[in-house]
């Protein structure tokens, strides 16, 4: 029987081996990163169009507790009058299974371009929204979020 | 059993913008998910939700698995006339849920 | 375990490892309790987000269970076709500082029951209605409704001699090391509080606002689901729902939480 307590090192070898596999899981892997995916997805909305830098506040947390439950609010500076106004608002993700967040369409009537909703981020990623205005020209802004993991593990 | 909570102001003055609230009980499965034996549960997610201000379409959200169990809105509108908002969510499954409020604009 | 000619007399080898057995024993028994002024709310740890969630009932999901809640309170059911109104009257009223005082000692239990037993207890003995299922909706709806009257209001443990010795088997079951992982809830809650576990922050584990919203189950859920949770994060077989095992941690909890503010329902990571 040895002078040290047993558990002790039996306790370090754990939280280091729960440690480190937490860690694999939520380290970047290649095969799982998607900003290709985000990127075609942003064609698919956009087209051939250019996407300006602005305009748009799109405000995440920066460090997200949970990743089932990440507030969202965007806005877009804009009159929202019958002739110049926010058609709709796309938000997209890079690592997500699915690139696609959420489309709002608004129109004039909205008088305010902003909304907010709660969504998920499955890992530490970005998150880019999109405002397509009445005009046609499409204006955008990007926010990193990183994502922690609950420490426990639970299985039921 | 479940019904959204919807949250309107009381009176608005004609004009005002004022923000709407909702809030519906939906598990918005992803449909990226396993169970214990490896099988994949099926998604069943809200696909879109809408809100009408006296028959007139204002709000209109896709939504996505990536999208929070229990889906929140927050959003705004142009208060124009007294009447009713209605509020429609549309998902898998055949799902459907409405829900309305009377909103007083003096 | 790898032979090792020991250095010293084999006699105070032999008086070492009784003495770190001992004092391992010791401190597993009785963990150190956190001062009184010390103990802060799992509320006070979220990000400003979560907060604003909890605090905006315009905003909160649990919202969503209280609301219903409020229509099952109102509603006839059972052999006897009464509802928990017929009864209690306006629970704004009448269930005010109820959870606050929650586990209980029940004379028809013989032992401490929790809010959702004594919910079920009403059902069965006044309403003539089956009892409603753990982690069910419907009870965590009235369980929700119930708790929400209390929020605001100190934890107050009742000071009912009867509860002690479940009061002690409940502090006994939260210093015992238990699972795979072989810890005890002391060790993280009591002597760890604060400090980060894989990146998370450890929290005290206060009651303060069950049934909670918990973004981790994208649900309502009960402490005893909570406590099942944790039970088996430390690779530990949980006690089933309703078992005298959970209640009696609840009751210790509860106890531990005194003075602390209810939040119910609160949203917790």
């Amino acid at each position: 029987m040895g002078e040290t307590r047993p558990g002790a090192t039996r306790r370090a070898v754990m939280l280091g081996g729960l440690a480190g596999s937490l860690a694999a899981t939520i380290r970047l892997e290649p095969a799982l990163a998607t900003p290709e995916r985000m990127r075609a997805a942003i064609r698919n909305v956009v087209g051939e169009a250019s996407i300006r830098k602005g305009r748009v506040d799109l405000e995440v947390p920066p460090l997200v507790e949970n990743g089932n439950t990440v507030s969202l609010a965007v806005s877009v500076d804009s009159p929202m009058t019958a002739t110049d106004y926010v058609k709709a608002i796309h938000v997209f993700n890079e690592k997500n299974p699915q690139p696609n967040v959420i489309s709002v369409h608004l129109g004039p009537r909205a008088g305010r371009a902003k909304f907010s909703t709660r969504f998920r981020l499955a890992d530490s990623q970005i998150v880019t929204a999109i405002a397509e205005m009445s005009d046609g020209t499409f204006w955008s802004a990007s926010a990193d979020v990183i994502v922690t993991l609950a420490a426990c593990v639970e299985g039921i | 059993m479940a019904r959204p909570l919807i949250n309107v102001p009381a009176k608005v003055k004609r004009g005002q913008v004022f923000e709407i609230k909702t809030l519906i009980s939906h598990i918005m499965e992803p449909g990226f998910r396993f169970t214990t034996t490896g099988d994949k549960i099926p998604r069943d997610i809200v696909t879109t939700f809408s809100c009408s201000y006296n028959g007139e379409e204002i709000f209109r959200a896709d939504l996505y698995p990536a999208i929070s169990a229990n889906p929140f809105f927050d959003f705004f509108t142009v208060a124009t006339e007294s009447g009713t908002l209605d509020f429609k969510w549309v998902g898998d499954n055949g799902f459907s849920e409405t829900a309305s409020a009377k909103i007083v604009v003096e | 375990m790898s032979r090792r000619t020991p250095r010293v007399p084999p006699i105070i080898s032999r008086v070492t490892t009784i003495v770190c057995l001992l004092f391992a024993i010791a401190s597993s028994v009785h963990g150190t309790d956190i001062p009184l002024d010390q103990r802060r709310s799992g509320y006070l740890d979220l990000g400003h987000d979560s907060k604003a969630m909890q605090d905006d009932d315009t905003i909160n999901p649990a919202a969503l269970w209280v609301q219903d809640g409020e229509a099952l309170w109102n509603q006839k059911t059972g052999a006897a076709s009464r509802a928990c109104a017929d009864c209690h009257q306006d629970a704004t009223i009448s269930m005010k500082g109820v959870a606050a005082r929650y586990p209980a000692f029940s004379v028809a239990r013989n032992g401490p029951i929790n809010l959702e037993q004594r919910i079920n207890l009403c059902r069965s003995e006044h309403q003539q209605a089956p009892p409603l299922a753990s982690e069910s909706r419907e009870l965590l709806a009235l369980s929700a409704y119930v708790g929400r009257q209390s929020r605001g209001m100190q934890i107050a443990p009742p000071d009912d001699s009867r509860l002690v010795p479940f009061v002690e088997a409940g502090r006994k079951l939260f210093n015992r090391r238990i699972g795979q992982i072989d810890m005890s809830c002391a060790q993280c809650h009591d002597d760890n509080w604060g400090k980060k576990l894989a990146g998370s922050l450890i929290p005290q584990a206060q009651p303060t606002g069950y049934p909670i919203y918990r973004l981790e189950w994208q649900s309502l859920g009960s402490l005893q689901r909570r406590l099942r949770n944790c039970m088996s994060g430390l690779r530990a077989e949980a006690y089933e729902y309703g078992a005298p095992e959970n209640v009696n941690l609840e009751l210790f909890l509860m106890w531990r939480a005194r003075g602390l503010r209810e939040e119910t329902p609160a949203v917790r990571p």
